[in-house]
């Protein structure tokens, strides 16, 4: 069983698998970004770290070696080459594959981990016999102008003031100070004078702080890294201050000590001032000069102040709960205001209108909490893009903008796979093998740009290559040979280019192990109707194609049109809408009974819900046909009455009604009764199956 | 079945479908409402009468009469719902019983409950737990897991896609 502890654990570690991934591909472009290689370091650190804490040893042994070759890099021993990176990517995927199977070590490939620990042995050992060598040229260099030797001593002054919560998080101060002291030689100053009286101590706080001076080999970071896990909560300064201290002077550590002990009065400026007196003192009997101003590196906390908005984690269930609540909240003050209304009570009117103003806001926020910016997903496509352009032999670059968009949760990680699709197949189909680009007159470097944007209720979400293009003619060739349309059938481009996402269709040539195989766009199809969007593709031949995602922004509440059969409500979504007419007994006749329309000149079908739904009551005089575009069709609804706009909450039918075709789900009107919502896409798709029985 | 259910006291719920009398465990019975408007589904069997509010979630009701293929059920002053809670694999699902009318708990005794017979109750014998007796009456004492279990779950799928190739045929 797993602890929720080592759970937390496995989340953490996934975040910082993602974002090692995400900072490897921008050290990739930026190989010299110190930032980037240092987060990178911290990344692996922190993995290694917790999970020899958390009890997952192999995770922390396989992290050890990539992490020794990136102290390397960070120091600037050793560069970043595309084969670290790709060993780095590998490493990634398969520390993520151990913690998935932890426990089960039959997924986990031995050969392979073992094969990456090899390479990067094999480069730090590399780079270990190059600085050998290095040294030895080195120390003419070195002797003249003492510069970077790793047997040069550094002097520090180290404050180390701990959070006050530093007991909370489990670490014991002084072992760091142990660790500090492992590190070379140090004079070390305790320091109580924050602790308050007795009978306002709390015993869980640390109210103790040090000053340290610290002889060392070891470089600032090294010294930082001590720290990494407290660095956060505590105030720590490093101050290098080798230039104060007399050249060849030897430290009487013992002697310092005393004289620390006996002075220090509690506080940090009389810690160096005693620092200062002792070297200063030296200095004077050596008759030595004054040097260049200290150096001084502020550790990390001043940073992570602003990295860290507040932020806490809190499980989806408990989100969809909030969310639930909150529809049942805007169902019921519904009601409310009908019932002020109708009860004519002005007091009551501006009291329900009130609370409508805060629900709506509460709402708002509601909904806004499981909004996510989808960059998150843009991020992982760069991993994919990579790996792809690789696998195919080509080069492809991609580019993304609008990250920050905001969706809702479920959304974003149901577009996960149609995307997957989608840019396999823009690049698979699209983007050309470079000698071709070139032979064209485009740059080798094929291009395929992500995008989104929000534009009212509605997402943009484009994906734009510059590649090939679509073949119209090679498109309608595949329809009529795979018997999607007929040869006589007349197609305008858009109807055309949507023939892509038929089920079965394919026109690649070769059947790649990435696409070819015809399954994937009408999948993709599904998928984003599956969210009540829609997918649109424009392409002009030899410059590329963009295929546009239209999605709603959110799952859980939508923009409805409440409608009425008979007795009883029904809500059509909105987003498809184009216009409402209306539909008398003599149009019926005028046009034989077929279920056919005329709108200004456009002949549009209909279908009769009373009809499907089996209502055998009579039909009005006037019904109302509500217009409705589905895959670039128009198609018409017939209902006895349409009541407009209707905020929808919606509500699932439940696991006996999961199968019912063409209906969505169901949302509770103000009045209380249940009306259900129509997958009009559904609908269409069933009548024609039925029409084409005949 | 299992007879141990049967081994121990237990409080039952008896309602009663045109004149008969049956029961279902207390502890699965969560309220009882009066009638209130049931909203169809289209191209769902008869039986599944539709769905209700039931204080914001959405509820599917079924009409027990046509269930166990008795008349619709008319609707009365006292015509229920019963809401209960029903196992449907790993998951406990809300559903409504649509009633003539509720009578009232009590508790049955373990030597009072017998088994179904094998014929004569016109009635699935799976559904039935046992045959309660009380004053000289027989109570059929309803498992309601049963009774809406996934499997009576696939008839209201099949039934409904019939429902649309009728639509198809009738065209």
């Amino acid at each position: 069983m797993i602890d929720s502890l080592q759970q937390a654990f496995i989340e953490e570690t996934k975040e910082l698998l993602a974002e090692l991934e995400i900072t490897l591909l921008a050290v990739e472009d930026a190989p010299t970004d110190s930032e980037l290689i240092a987060k990178l370091f911290r990344a692996l650190h922190t993995i290694k770290g917790s999970s020899s804490m958390f009890g997952f040893d192999d995770i922390a042994l396989f992290t050890h070696d990539i992490e020794t070759a990136y102290d390397l890099i960070r120091n600037g021993k050793l560069g970043v080459t595309k084969h670290i990176i790709d060993l780095t990517l590998l490493a990634r995927d398969e520390i993520s594959n151990m913690l998935v199977n932890t426990g089960s070590h039959t997924n986990i490939n031995e050969e392979n981990t073992k094969k990456i620990i090899e390479s990067f042995r094999e480069i730090v050992s590399g780079y270990n016999k190059t600085e050998k060598k290095q040294t030895k040229d080195a120390v003419e260099l070195q002797s003249s102008s003492n510069n970077k030797s790793s047997e040069k001593h550094h002097h520090f002054h180290i404050r180390f003031i701990p959070g006050k919560d530093l007991f909370l998080t489990g670490t014991n101060p002084l072992m760091l100070i142990d660790e500090l002291r492992e590190m070379g030689s140090m004079v070390l100053s305790a320091h109580f004078d924050k602790t308050p009286d007795f009978i306002m101590l709390n015993p869980e706080e640390c109210y103790c702080y040090w000053n340290i001076f610290l002889k060392t080999t070891k470089t600032l970071d090294d010294l930082q890294d001590v720290f990494i896990f407290v660095a956060d909560n505590s105030e720590l300064t490093f101050e290098n201050i080798s230039n104060e201290i007399p050249k060849d002077f030897e430290i009487d550590f013992t002697k310092l000590q005393n004289i620390i002990s006996q002075n220090a009065q509690n506080n940090t400026n009389d810690f160096r001032s005693i620092l200062k007196e002792y070297f200063s003192v030296q200095k004077q009997e050596m008759q030595s000069e004054i040097n260049a101003p200290k150096k001084q590196a502020q550790a990390s906390n001043g940073h992570s102040e602003a990295d860290s908005v507040s932020s806490i984690r809190v499980s989806s269930e408990k989100l969809d709960e909030l969310v639930n609540l909150v529809g049942e909240l805007v169902t019921i003050q519904a009601t409310l205001s009908q019932v002020a209304i109708s009860n004519n009570n002005n007091d009551m009117i501006s009291i329900s209108e009130e609370v409508e103003r805060i629900t709506w806001s509460l709402r708002d926020s509601a909904l806004n909490i499981r909004m996510l910016p989808i960059g998150s997903t843009f991020s992982k496509f760069k991993r994919l893009v990579r790996d792809l352009s690789n696998e195919l032999g080509k080069e492809v670059e991609l580019s993304t903008d609008g990250a920050a968009t905001e969706l809702d949760k479920t959304v974003i990680e149901k577009l996960n796979d149609p995307l997957i699709h989608i840019i396999r197949n823009s690049i698979d189909h699209g983007v050309e093998a470079p000698e071709e680009r070139i032979r064209v007159g485009k740059s080798s470097m094929g291009k395929v740009h992500l995008s989104a944007s929000q534009s009212g209720g509605n997402v943009l979400i484009k994906i734009i290559d510059d590649g090939a293009g679509l073949n119209k003619e090679a498109i309608r060739e595949k329809a009529i040979k795979s018997g999607i349309i007929s040869e006589t059938t007349e197609m305008n481009d858009t109807e055309l280019y949507s023939l892509i996402f038929a089920p079965g269709f394919s026109t690649a040539k070769k059947v790649t192990s990435v696409s070819g195989r015809g399954v994937g766009m009408d999948v993709v199809r599904r998928a984003i109707e599956g969210l009540r969007g829609s997918v649109q593709v424009s392409s002009e031949l030899g410059k590329g194609t963009v295929i546009t995602l239209k999605l709603p922004l959110t799952l859980a509440i939508i923009d409805g049109l409440l409608v009425k059969i008979e007795s009883d409500h029904y809500v059509l979504p909105l987003s498809s809408i184009e216009e409402c007419i209306e539909l008398s007994e003599e149009d019926i006749k005028k046009a034989h009974g077929r279920h056919i329309v005329n709108i200004r000149g456009k002949i549009i079908p209909y279908i009769s819900l009373r009809e499907i739904f089996s209502i055998k009551t009579n039909r009005p005089k006037i019904e109302q046909v509500v217009i409705a575009k589905i895959n670039n069709h128009q198609v018409g609804f017939v209902v006895d009455q349409v009541f407009g706009q209707h905020q929808t909450v919606l509500k699932s039918l439940g696991k006996y009604y999961k199968n019912v075709e063409g209906i969505s789900g169901a949302t509770i009107l103000g009045d209380g009764t249940v009306a259900l919502i129509l997958d009009i896409n559904k609908l269409t798709e069933n009548e024609e199956i039925i029409e084409n029985n005949f | 079945m299992s007879n141990s259910v049967l081994n121990e006291t237990k409080q039952y719920l008896t309602f009663k479908l045109s004149d008969e009398v049956f029961g279902v465990d207390v502890a699965q019975v969560r309220e009882i409402l009066d009638y209130i408007k049931i909203t169809k589904v289209p191209q769902t069997p008869d039986f599944m009468c539709g769905v209700i509010n039931l204080r914001g979630s959405v509820v599917p009701v079924v009409d027990m009469n046509l269930k166990f293929g008795m008349n619709l059920t008319e609707r009365t002053v006292n015509t229920c719902i019963v809401v209960v809670e029903v196992k449907l694999g790993d998951e406990t699902a809300v559903l409504g019983a649509l009633v003539d009318s509720v009578q009232e708990v009590f508790e049955i005794e373990p030597q009072n409950i017998e088994p179904a017979p094998r014929i004569g109750t016109k009635l699935n014998t799976e559904f039935i737990k046992g045959m309660g007796k009380r004053e000289e009456k027989f109570i059929i004492l309803l498992d309601i897991d049963k009774v809406f279990s996934s499997e009576e779950l696939e008839i209201v799928q099949s039934s409904g896609n019939f429902k649309s190739n009728e639509i198809n045929s009738a065209k």
